[in-house]
């Protein structure tokens, strides 16, 4: 069954030829494109959606005149964005990267605003008390009840950033998973679009279990069931 | 050291919104530098409230409160301890007194810790210690500053008799070595007995000054008798017989 082999391949054949891509073919290149690609747009769409979410939150009158934007912009459907700005910018990073911001931060910002309006009051008389500054006031109060939200928004944000990207990729880009991907597509060469997949995969949980889960037991270390 | 600041207090209304009438109209009052000053009265009198405002965390009234000349929310930093113990969660206890005192070095915040016998949990999260040592950390806290002002709302509240006394010692040593200014709210005549130089009793509402009692003897100098003997005249507005 020539056919079925074809399609359907071993995990040995993926873990021989995800060697072959990484050592000899383009995989690493593209693996750094696309990384950097999600990690740009991720830090950007995390502090533009915190400190929007954190003014929403305090400023009920921004709210309620931003609150419908808010709704479109996390229903906009993100292939329109992608090619609306690849129309705009040309088929360019800042195009892919502004496109996966603009999907992002509503999502970001819902988030952040719900954590602010649970903030407790109590520690605002505080931070009045001890005559804080308000950069201070932001890192020792506001920021550290903030953690448990912004955590969850990473979390959140970087599957969908990552998916996002590699759709943006096919779509217009000269590298990275998403484009290698499509081009194997054409060739049904499914063996090396697993391949991919696990490279990709492997740095998910790189990133999950190196990175994101000692910094959430680090941050969180204060709170009686550290996660 | 200098005597902490003088205030003085003109709060022509305070009102919290809503149909109620205000909670202090015409409010006036002076205190000495150097005073220890009890706000004696029943709970939601407004002491909580008039501490808030001296402490210039509560802006919204009518009227002016100054400490040493200086409107309330621009004079020097307070030392406050509020009613609960307020501690940041996220930060140990040692990091709790350097937020409120960045100057300061680990091992000053270990020795303020120390002074209210905390020596050993400078690295403990206020989740691990008791409601106790938590109120212990705030005062620790409050004191770290050397502010020349403190401000207490009801400091012993809710504490078992033998944390009141040491506290109670605490707090004696801590006013007669700093010289500061302190103010607080408290609805207990021993706490007041054993520790105020001047006793303002509110009451109504609008909360007016019912009775204005300074006490002759120092404090260290009181014992067991006389801090009896002033708690009962707290309560009856009239000087004990045995202190004449």
């Amino acid at each position: 069954m020539a056919f079925a082999h074809r399609l359907f391949p071993t995990p040995l054949a993926v873990a021989v030829e995800l060697w072959a891509l990484a050592a000899h073919g383009p995989l690493l290149p593209d693996l750094g494109k696309t990384m950097l690609r999600a990690g740009s747009a991720f830090v950007i769409a995390m502090v533009l959606g915190t400190a929007l979410g954190i003014v929403l939150g305090r400023q009920r009158w921004l709210d309620r005149l931003f609150s419908g934007w808010l709704l479109v912009g996390l229903n906009l459907p993100a292939i329109v964005v992608a090619i609306v700005f690849y129309i705009w910018l040309g088929l360019t990073e800042l195009a892919l990267v502004a496109a996966v911001v603009i999907n992002k931060v509503p999502l970001v910002i819902t988030t952040i605003r719900e954590g602010v309006r649970s903030l407790a009051a109590d520690y605002d008389e505080l931070a009045a008390a001890l005559r804080l500054s308000p950069l201070r006031r932001l890192r020792l109060v506001t920021l550290p009840q903030l953690m448990p939200f912004i955590l969850a928004a990473a979390r959140t944000g970087l599957s969908l950033i990552w998916k996002i990207v590699l759709v943006f990729e096919v779509l217009g880009s000269d590298g990275g998973v998403g484009y290698r991907v499509s081009i194997q597509f054409q060739f049904f060469d499914i063996t090396g679009i697993l391949a991919y997949t696990t490279a990709f995969i492997l740095v998910v949980l790189a990133v999950e279990y190196g990175l994101l889960r000692p910094l959430e037991r680090n941050v969180l270390q204060w709170r009686p069931d550290p996660a | 050291m200098a005597p902490g600041p003088g205030l003085t207090l003109s709060i022509a209304e305070k009102r919290f919104p809503g149909p109620t009438p205000p909670l202090f109209a015409d409010l006036r009052l002076d205190i000495a530098p150097g005073s220890v000053t009890a706000l004696f009265g029943p709970s939601g009198i407004g002491k909580s409230t008039l501490l808030r405002l001296i402490a210039g965390i509560d802006r919204d009234f009518a009227g002016s409160i100054a400490i040493d000349g200086i409107p309330a929310h621009q004079a020097p930093p307070p030392g406050f301890v509020f009613q609960d113990p307020r501690l940041l969660p996220w930060r140990t206890a040692r990091d709790n007194i350097r937020a409120a005192a960045p100057a300061i070095s680990a091992e000053a915040a270990d020795a303020a810790l120390a002074r209210v016998g905390l020596a050993t949990q400078a690295t403990a999260w206020p989740r691990m210690l008791s409601g106790g040592m938590q109120r212990r950390v705030a005062l620790a806290r409050a004191f770290a500053t050397n502010a020349r002002l403190l401000l207490l709302d009801e400091p012993f509240i809710s504490l078992d008799a033998a944390l009141v006394d040491d506290l109670h010692q605490l707090l004696a040593d801590i006013i007669a070595t700093s010289g500061a200014t302190v103010i607080f709210a408290s609805h207990g005549p021993q706490d007041v007995a054993r520790l105020a130089t001047r006793v303002i009793t509110l009451a109504g509402r609008p909360a007016a000054i019912a009775q204005d009692l300074t006490f002759p003897l120092p404090p260290a100098q009181r014992d067991g008798a006389t801090i009896a003997a002033y708690a009962s005249q707290l309560a009856t507005g009239v000087p004990h017989a045995a202190l004449d």
